[in-house]
């Protein structure tokens, strides 16, 4: 079947660089069956249709999963009532309705980060984006917002890479590889003792706050905080990591736009929604199932069938955007890139944030950036696609602008090569 | 700045929140509140939120952006002028919007979108400039931002002679002119009717002169509300549970005063939801401390000699001491200045067809007269072609843009309105949405979530279809519900879904056509077949238009 063929194509490493192509084949059929039963739907209108249907669960547990004891899994793999409670536990302590000022409070300190790993760059001839900016942004921010001790990120960054390498449905990591299991394990026994240090000397950070929550909705279960930790941990940043190495390499393709982001930091804001559409880092969604059967777009999914639904094809749909292969800041779009319904991004404010600064403070203060490789090297996962390093030559770096006084962050650890091999694995 | 969301759309994601936490806040967890019109120093914050809102509901003046979907794209390529439009009147043509708020706003918006040069007129009742009136029973109520506050953003310049504070009196289609209250007369070529609706007042003048007696409609009205419940009355009454009733009693019990809610109907929101799903709005009510009572009227209100309201005597016998009652009974359609215009503008508002185009009392569709808002009756090809009047924010939007467009516009590049009705009402800390008409229904069910959490869909079906759906802070779900009542999708859903439980359908508990309520937020044809109010007046050729009596015609039109 052609359209199978598609998708296994975009699947392959060789097409990581730019599957944009391959999406666009893959649009033709928007609901296409594959070789294995399930289905991949890829245009916007029914990509965004499904986001909101309820027949498509994200529960792909057995019903004997779901009875046995341990480890529950996060609101990602959750389905209402249960996903709404988790949600509503973990916001509690992130964000509106009870937390509206968090992130937005997080706005000065994000800003000295950023702004102190680009006065690193200084006498540098050239940097690696990935490992010197885009990875230990976020890093430093995770850590410090859930409360997980920075100098920890080498022992978790391994069971993040074996996990995010466990999304790639063409990888041999999947979820019942002993490797992952192992990962998983450890990963949760590192948290476990962390909550249970936050219980005991709780701090402002949201793992102290998820685990001494006295709310009147009770709080989340200990087996329930772990796999809401882990899924903050690598979601917190991994993704992030991604959309700006994504939006440097945005903006050395297209020079005019990076002049104006130079001469006017407010379009940021556009321009990281654009980004978000044009390189979403979450490129599909791999793990939803029908409950019943779905008629979409003139195919029936029957009722079990696994369904992928690819975002990055959507924000690419003609149908949706005009000229949608242009990355234009200008545009104005719903794009998909956060997902939608009741599973929309939960750190999305932040993202949006930490990228909207970074990229601003690239612009500004890193001079006559150059790429060194076009396309750069690509991470394995079709799923959380990314340059694996994103090699850039500058002339130098401008002053900073006047900063707020505060303590200097500690110092970011660049990755030590056998982390790098981990990494490169994935 | 000013900022106004479009609430229809908004789905509760919150984004806004996060990046502008002075501006946006959650009462509850879903219901949106905000400041219409933020300090400049927001200015970046309020970008952020408006460039993240994932449903683009955010509509902030001077951006220079055009609200909503891809349509508006299509729009501005689809220039009127490349569509066989006539050009004349696009360079040099007179355009007259009477109605100086949302729809007449966004009308003459729409106009200059579409490439439309010619002079423009806004002519308005109130002397104030267009403003946002769903705040007015919300934020103005509680003190967070000041009744004047409201103004709506200018989404673009549109160049226009504004008339405000001079209402129209009479419309002159022979002449094409339309009347003033001060004398004057204003000629036009094409006229956008947006009217709207007014509150409907207690019907006892003298009472309803009392101080403290008051409506929400107007700025005016939300200012003086505002004072009054300031003030700290001793108790306020509220008389009708329609959803401004019954937000204005959210409001004066997150005030802490005592209030008393009196409903002719059997529930609140019933004319809008149906009593099921009313009793469950009745039970957040009582939850928060309002003295409901149900199947209860207000006979009379007394004042004291200053002039001033002291009590009220209800229909149960009881009295009680109160300092303001609001009356939320409802509005009335402004057509009294179309009276003897020929047009077929009656109680239900101005009929018109599904592209805004008036129609006159012969049934006969106008060339140059367009309706738009509150005060439009148009044919809904989803709900049996029914004449839907839609008090609704998101309609009056839509059927504005779609009467501009097809103002400038040739037969073949016209819009016909199809949207599928939305609207939302946020009380007690709940975000309460609807799609489709579920006024219409005979069943209902709850299909996702739970009514005890408060947190659930409730499905509408009418004879076998599903024609509508409700959410008490699910709104994320509510565009999967839209799809199925485009597709008049079987009723009860017959498929398990995420979060539901599968209850089984019950009558919906609508009220009798006949019976009164409160705050209906659709009117529809309303006629029984045995209830015929109009007489046929046949009209001789050369007759001049008759005055409005032949509005619900029983036979049809003859010749000669």
């Amino acid at each position: 079947m052609a359209e199978a063929g598609v998708f296994e194509q975009i699947l392959d490493h060789s097409h990581r660089a730019d599957p944009y192509p391959l999406y666009a084949e893959l649009r033709r059929t928007p609901v296409a069956r594959q070789p294995d039963g399930s289905y991949v739907v890829s245009t916007y209108r029914h990509v965004a249709a499904l986001l909101h249907d309820p027949r498509l669960s994200s529960d792909l547990r057995s019903e004997e999963e779901r009875a046995a004891p341990g480890q529950r899994p996060s609101m990602l793999r959750l389905d209402p009532p249960d996903h709404d409670r988790v949600r509503r536990l973990t916001m509690r302590h992130f964000g509106p309705p009870h937390t509206p000022a968090r992130v937005d409070g997080m706005y000065d300190e994000l800003a000295e980060t950023v702004s102190r790993l680009v006065d690193d760059f200084a006498g540098r001839e050239q940097v690696d984006v990935v490992d010197d900016f885009a990875y230990p942004f976020p890093v430093a921010v995770i850590c410090k917002l859930l409360g997980v001790p920075r100098e920890d990120e080498p022992r978790f960054s391994r069971w993040v890479d074996v996990l995010v390498g466990a999304t790639d449905p063409n990888g041999e990591l999947k979820d019942t590889n002993p490797a992952v299991v192992q990962a998983i394990i450890d990963f949760r026994g590192y948290l476990a003792g962390l909550v249970a240090t936050h219980r005991k000397e709780p701090g402002e950070d949201l793992l102290s706050a998820l685990a001494t929550d006295a709310g009147p909705e009770g709080r989340l279960g200990d087996d329930e905080l772990l796999g809401q930790a882990m899924l903050l941990l690598i979601a917190g940043h991994e993704t992030t990591v991604n959309l700006i190495a994504h939006g440097v390499l945005t903006l050395l393709r297209h020079p005019d736009v990076l002049q104006r982001l130079r001469e006017d930091p407010e379009l940021s804001i556009r321009l990281v929604e654009e980004l978000l559409r044009y390189e979403p880092s979450v490129q599909m969604i791999p793990w939803r199932r029908a409950l019943a059967d779905i008629e979409l777009g003139g195919t029936t999914i029957p009722s079990g069938s696994v369904v992928t639904l690819v975002l990055a094809a959507g924000d690419r749909d003609p149908d949706a955007f005009r000229d949608p292969d242009r990355f234009d800041p200008d545009r104005q779009s719903e794009h998909l890139s956060f997902g939608g319904g009741p599973h929309f991004c939960f750190g999305a404010p932040l993202a949006r944030l930490e990228t909207q600064l970074a990229l601003t403070e690239f612009a500004r203060r890193v001079e006559n950036p150059r790429l060194v490789a076009d396309p750069p090297p690509y991470r394995p996962s079709p799923v959380l696609r990314g340059p694996l390093h994103l090699p850039v030559r500058l002339d130098g770096v401008a002053p900073a602008a006047r900063r707020v006084a505060r303590p200097a962050p500690e110092m970011v650890r660049q990755r030590t090569p056998a982390e790098e091999d981990v990494h490169a694995r994935g | 700045m000013r900022v106004v969301v479009d609430l229809a759309r908004c789905q509760g994601y919150g984004q806004c929140v996060f990046l502008a936490p002075e501006v946006f806040s959650m009462d509850g967890e879903e219901a949106l509140f905000y400041d219409l019109g933020p300090d400049e120093a927001q200015r970046t914050k309020v970008l952020r939120a408006a460039a993240a809102c994932p449903v683009q509901a955010l509509q902030v003046e001077g951006k220079d952006v055009e609200p909503g979907r891809a349509s508006h794209d299509e729009a501005r390529e689809d220039r009127a002028a490349d569509r066989g439009s006539d050009r004349v009147f696009l360079r040099s043509g007179r355009v007259v919007v009477v109605g100086a708020s949302l729809a007449g706003l966004r009308g003459a918006e729409m106009l200059r979108a579409e490439g439309f040069e010619g002079s423009l007129t806004v002519i308005g009742d109130e002397p104030y400039e267009p403003y946002d009136r769903p705040p007015l029973s919300k934020q103005v109520l509680a003190g967070r931002i000041p009744a004047d506050g409201t103004a709506l953003p200018r989404l673009r310049d549109i160049a226009a002679t504004w008339r405000l504070g001079t209402a129209a009196t009479g419309l002159d289609m022979m002449a094409k002119r339309v009347l003033l209250a001060d004398g004057q007369e204003v000629p036009f070529d094409r006229l956008l009717i947006a009217t709207g609706v007014r509150a409907r007042p207690w019907p006892d003048e003298d009472e309803a002169a009392l101080e403290g007696v008051i409506s929400v409609r107007t700025r005016d009205d939300g200012a003086r509300l505002r004072e009054l419940v300031a003030a700290g009355p001793r108790r306020v009454l509220i008389i009708g549970a329609g959803f401004a009733g019954s937000e204005a009693a959210s409001v004066c019990r997150s005030l802490g005063l005592p209030v008393t809610v009196v409903e002719a109907g059997d529930a609140p929101l019933v004319g809008a939801l149906g009593s099921v799903v009313g009793r469950i709005a009745a039970g957040l009510q009582r939850e928060h401390g309002v003295d409901l009572r149900c199947g209860v009227t207000v006979t009379s209100l007394d004042g004291d000699p200053a002039g001033r309201l002291r009590r009220a005597h209800l229909s149960d016998g009881s009295v009680l001491d109160v300092d303001v009652a609001v009356a939320a009974l409802g509005g009335i359609r402004n057509v009294e200045w179309l009276r003897g215009s020929g047009l077929a503008a009656g109680v239900w508002g101005v009929a018109c067809d599904a592209g805004c185009r008036a129609f006159d009392v012969n049934g006969l569709v106008t060339d140059d007269v367009f309706v738009a808002g509150d005060v439009a009756r148009a044919p809904h090809p989803l709900f049996g072609y029914e004449f839907l009047a839609l008090e609704h924010w998101g309609n009056a939007v839509a059927e504005a843009e779609i009467a501009a467009h097809n103002m400038v516009h040739a037969e073949t590049g016209r819009w016909p309105h199809l949207a599928v009705p939305e609207f939302w009402s946020s009380q007690f800390g709940v975000n309460i949405k609807s799609v489709g008409v579920p006024s219409l229904a005979d069943e209902v069910v709850v299909t996702q979530g739970s009514v005890e959490s408060r947190r659930f869909v409730a499905a509408y079906g009418f004879q076998g279809r599903i024609i509508g759906a409700v959410s008490f802070d699910h709104a994320l779900w509510l565009d999967f519900y839209k799809d199925l009542i485009e597709e008049a999708a079987p009723f009860p859903p017959a498929f398990p879904m995420v979060g539901g439980d599968g209850m089984r359908a019950t009558p919906a508990g609508f009220p009798a056509p006949s019976v009164p309520t409160h705050d209906a937020t659709v009117v529809v044809t309303g006629h029984e077949p045995s209830e015929r109010r109009a007489a046929y007046v046949r009209q001789r050729r050369d007759a001049s238009p008759t005055p409005l009596r032949a509005f619900r015609q029983a036979q049809p039109r003859k010749p000669g």
